[in-house]
């Protein structure tokens, strides 16, 4: 046999080497976990971080703006009405005189706590109902999917049309409205991981162990799916914020004095063509928020897919 | 059988990541004749399938990039090749027999059709002409009521079935060149033998070459000519059959011999196994990939990584062992396979 | 296939019985006399006895729900108790068609729109183009249809004075509901669309169309444009019935007479058995439109069929 071409390599290199003098099997990559590597993603992705600042910024001003303003929100003056906005009234006064500033932070609360309750409600609801369904099976399962069958098929105006009739509008019906029509989309999809992920080795393993079924779905299942949950909340909020915007628009939500951005919007839509600043304040918090929700929900959906991101370059 | 169609020479491929580039092939070389089976060897990752599909020019570029390396089909540089101009070499020239029937076939339409496109694309043959050519093949491949099957969709034949029409599909163009990258690792046991069978029978029928794709080195003994064997993106060793079965010499394809159960072993003794795992192609390492994981790994096994050395039968090494200066090593023992029939008879060397 | 369309045929119709029960139940479980709350006059006793008479209220309630599910099957509606001389049916011949035209038209601009600028933002995914149309499809679906409507009534009616600013008259009074109407769809057809041809490259199949020596546009056109319509047809369906059975806002801002601002306006009036009439129209509409899509898809993805 012969040698093709010049090396570094001497006479003496040829000696053997023991396993312990090797030291080229140290680990190049450290290996990283995945909620490490999707807070890694979250973090050095600029974009989700102004995100989120901003969304924290709301907060911060919907809990503190109204308790710092000097005026209060349903405090009416009919001398001060249709106030531009300016140093005294920043977002200037409606047409009855009430402070504009201090309602849109108050209307945030409202908004913003929709949002929230209406994402996470009809979620957890889902969770419990479709874990159960899963986690039982037979005619348990059988019962609750036909049931589910049949009410994802009923329009959600049917729903909000008949709690509106009975409770009145306001935050509660919306958030019950969407309770109603949510859950039963996140039930089906969590019975189907469960269902999924049933036979597998770690959970029959911890029912060997004597694991009962709530060990099984909060300790074994729900971290795999968690992803995915978290997902569809963050998609939820921005939803349930548009949801009440829209019925207060049309006047089956939040009642005044109590008030909402929908409802302030509405208001001002109404008054566009002689004071537009009362619908283009609202409605532009409200676009904002909900685009840069919208982003932010997906940096966190390309984070949270382990396919993804890894691969992708310069992300 | 000696006409000269494929030549791959030193072949770099790599992808880029979030954390840098994988060096996936790294410097590979190997050539076809017509009418050959060349079986390639190596466990998962260690670049088989990017050294195929890089000369079928299927990887998405970037993610993937070609470092380096020529392949020469017929005297024509296929890489230098435009996209346009590879259409008539993939499917016509080149056919791919992938390794998931089940994914690699499009689940909303009929297998017919998915027949038929590149039958129209490369033989001008349409309508019932085309049917008739592909139920053909159906038939060919020893699917049953092939005329049914046409217009089946996927889902509803099982994964054998799909793994034969994946087979009629790749070779329905009479491809020179048929890769098959290792068909049948998604199939049960009896499954794999008929279905190499089948590419094996085909083969011999039109004087295909073929390229098969496997990291079970027990199952193409029989219909190989010739075994190149890969580890972390190189070539450590090929050669004949009768070569690399009876006179390896790489301490990995040792470690691969060892690794097969072997009929005639006592049941006492345990498998042989290769300790550890292989490098990580984001740094690989300066010496021999293989250096951690060796039993006779030397000093300068770290140092460089050893070059080809050949002993003209063709029978080509990348191993320190093979240089004049090294110490004596022997295959271990049990390593190399006791022939049933020393005259050759299942092993066609 | 069969029991497939069986058990969907089932479900629905097992829900247009709840949707009707369940609401019938609801509206009379709510307090009060009916006619009393509805009527915007104090009637005499001898004038409410009449009426509670003529309406059949006077009779055990399953006899009106029977009376009212065997007008349902007729096709009869109810009446309104507020307006008399009112039917449900007469309010959905008048109204019906205007949202069905506002609909009609939104949705045939969304839908080829929204599938080439999915379409060509996957394609040219990364340039100027591709951030262009996602920064479209972001503001489409952030941006409440309120303030669209708003915006493009300040602009071109109120600044430009080229189209009206509301009403429902001639053609050109149609064009900016339905371009409001239509945006919001068009921008989410877009962001799915494009996710899905995005989701589709990946996929071993068309590794496997390429290794074929198919060129790149039969490629695109029949393995990732068709599989990735595929998914979105269901949500067309449901999509066309939004859109047909009117946009309350959108109604509401541009002052037409279509159902959905009727709708609103009988709730705001407390007209209950109008509400109820229009709710059960409305629910059933869904559930048919539903029901067709479902069948329609089952025949398109043919991995529906063996696996429900």
């Amino acid at each position: 046999m012969e040698k093709t071409y010049e090396s570094t390599v001497t006479d003496e290199d040829f000696v053997r080497v023991s396993n312990q003098e090797k030291d080229v099997d140290a680990i190049v990559r450290p290996s990283v976990g995945y909620w490490e590597n999707v807070w890694r993603k979250m973090i050095t992705n600029k974009v989700a971080v102004l995100c989120l600042l901003y969304i924290l910024i709301v907060v911060g001003f919907a809990v503190f703006a109204p308790m710092f303003s000097q005026f209060d929100y349903d405090a009416t003056s009919l001398k001060e009405g249709n106030l531009l906005p300016g140093t005294n009234h920043w977002f200037g006064t409606d047409a009855v005189g009430r402070d504009l500033w201090t309602r849109v932070w108050v209307g945030a609360r409202v908004s913003l706590s929709i949002g929230l309750f209406g994402a996470i409600i009809p979620e957890a609801v889902g969770i419990l109902i479709g874990g159960i369904a899963g986690y039982f099976g037979g005619w348990v399962d059988m019962v609750i999917m036909r049931i589910i069958d049949v009410g994802i098929c009923i329009p959600s105006l049917v729903y909000i049309t008949m709690l509106m009739l009975f409770l009145g509008g306001g935050p509660i019906t919306i958030i019950a409205a969407l309770a109603l029509t949510g859950w039963m989309g996140s039930a089906r999809n969590v019975r189907g991981r469960i269902m999924q992920f049933k036979n597998r080795e770690f959970v029959l393993a911890s029912r060997t162990l004597g694991g009962g079924p709530f060990r099984l779905i909060f300790k074994n299942i729900l971290p795999n799916i968690m992803g995915q949950l978290v997902v569809s909340i963050t998609s939820g909020i921005p939803m349930a914020i548009f949801m009440e915007a829209y019925l207060s628009f049309i006047g089956m939500g939040v009642q005044s004095p109590m008030t909402s951005w929908g409802q302030l919007s509405q208001i001002g839509a109404s008054l566009l063509r002689v004071y537009p600043y009362q619908l283009y304040i609202p409605g532009s918090i409200i676009s904002i928020t909900i685009l840069i929700m919208y982003i932010f929900g997906n940096c966190l959906r390309d984070a949270l897919d382990p396919k993804l991101g890894n691969w992708e370059v310069g992300k | 059988m000696s006409e000269r169609l494929l030549t791959v020479e030193n072949l770099e491929v790599s992808f880029s990541a979030y954390a840098g580039e994988i060096h996936a092939v790294r410097g590979v070389s190997f050539y076809l004749d017509k009418g050959e089976t060349l079986v390639i060897v190596g466990e998962s990752g260690c670049g088989k399938s990017v050294s195929m599909q890089t000369i079928m020019r299927l990887l998405p570029m970037p993610p993937a990039q070609i470092k380096n390396g020529t392949v020469l089909y017929k005297g024509q540089d296929i890489l230098k090749k435009t996209d346009k101009e590879m259409e008539r070499y993939r499917g016509k020239e080149f056919a791919m027999i992938f390794q998931d029937s089940m994914t690699s076939m499009n689940p909303t339409m009929r297998v017919g059709r998915q027949m038929t496109e590149s039958i129209r694309k490369h033989q001008k043959a349409y309508g019932t002409e085309a049917k008739k050519i592909a139920v053909d093949m159906l038939a060919k491949v020893g699917l049953p009521n092939p005329k049914q099957i046409f217009y089946r969709y996927p889902h509803t034949l099982s994964g054998g079935q799909r793994q034969r029409v994946m087979i009629a599909m790749a070779i329905s163009c009479k491809p020179s060149v048929l890769f098959a990258d290792e068909p049948t690792t998604a199939l049960d046991v009896t499954m794999q033998a008929q279905i190499l069978e089948l590419i094996n029978h085909l083969k011999e029928e039109t004087q295909t070459s073929v390229v098969l794709v496997t990291h079970n080195l027990g199952v193409v003994a029989k219909m190989a000519d010739r075994i190149a064997v890969m580890y972390a993106g190189q070539a450590v060793e090929s050669g004949t059959v009768r070569q690399i079965f009876y006179e390896p010499g790489h301490p990995y394809t040792w470690g691969l011999l060892g690794a097969m159960p072997d009929m005639l072993q006592s049941r006492k003794e345990k498998l042989y196994t290769i300790q550890g795992t292989p490098p990580d192609l984001f740094a690989p390492p300066v010496g021999c990939a293989f250096a951690a994981r060796c039993d006779y790994c030397m000093k300068a096994c770290l140092k460089e990584n050893p070059s080809e050395y050949t002993d003209g039968k063709g029978h080509m090494v990348r191993c320190w062992l093979q240089d004049a200066r090294s110490p004596k090593a022997e295959a271990p023992e049990g390593v190399i396979p006791i022939p049933l029939f020393p005259e050759g008879g299942a092993l066609n060397g | 296939m069969k029991k497939y369309f069986l058990k969907r045929l089932a479900i629905s119709i097992i829900t247009i019985w709840l949707i009707a029960t369940c609401s019938f139940f609801l509206v009379h479980a709510l307090p009060g006399n009916p006619i009393a709350v509805n009527s915007s006059k104090i009637l005499s006793m001898e004038t409410m006895e009449r009426m509670t008479a003529y309406y059949g209220l006077d009779k055990p309630l399953w006899q009106q729900y029977l009376t009212f599910m065997n007008n349902l099957i007729h096709g009869n509606l109810g009446y309104s108790y507020k307006y008399p001389g009112q039917t449900v049916n007469g309010m959905i011949k008048s109204t019906f068609p205007i949202s069905a035209q506002l609909g009609m038209q939104a949705y045939l601009i969304s839908i080829p729109l929204g599938f080439l600028f999915g379409i060509a933002a996957a394609r040219k995914r990364g340039k100027a183009i591709d951030y262009l149309l996602v920064g479209f499809s972001a503001l489409g679906v952030s941006v409440p249809v309120f303030i669209v409507a708003a915006l493009l009534q300040m602009v071109f009616a109120v600044q430009l004075k080229w189209l009206p600013v509301s009403l429902w008259r001639d053609f050109s009074y149609t064009i900016l509901p339905t371009l409001t109407l239509a945006l919001g769809s068009i921008a989410g057809r877009t962001r799915s669309m494009r996710t899905l041809m995005l989701e589709i490259i990946n996929e071993d199949y068309m590794k496997t169309a390429k290794a074929k020596g198919l060129s790149n546009f039969m490629i695109v056109w029949k393995h990732q444009i068709r599989n990735a319509m595929i998914p979105m047809i269901p949500m067309m369906g449901l999509e066309l019935v939004g859109m047909l059975m009117g946009s309350f806002v959108v109604e509401q801002i541009y002052a037409i007479p279509g159902i959905g601002s009727y709708f609103v306006t009988s709730i705001q009036s407390l007209d209950y058995t109008m509400v109820l009439g229009l709710t059960v129209f409305l629910g059933v509409f869904v559930v048919i439109a539903n029901f067709i899509v479902d069948i329609i898809y089952g025949f398109i993805d043919p991995r529906i069929r063996v696996t429900k």
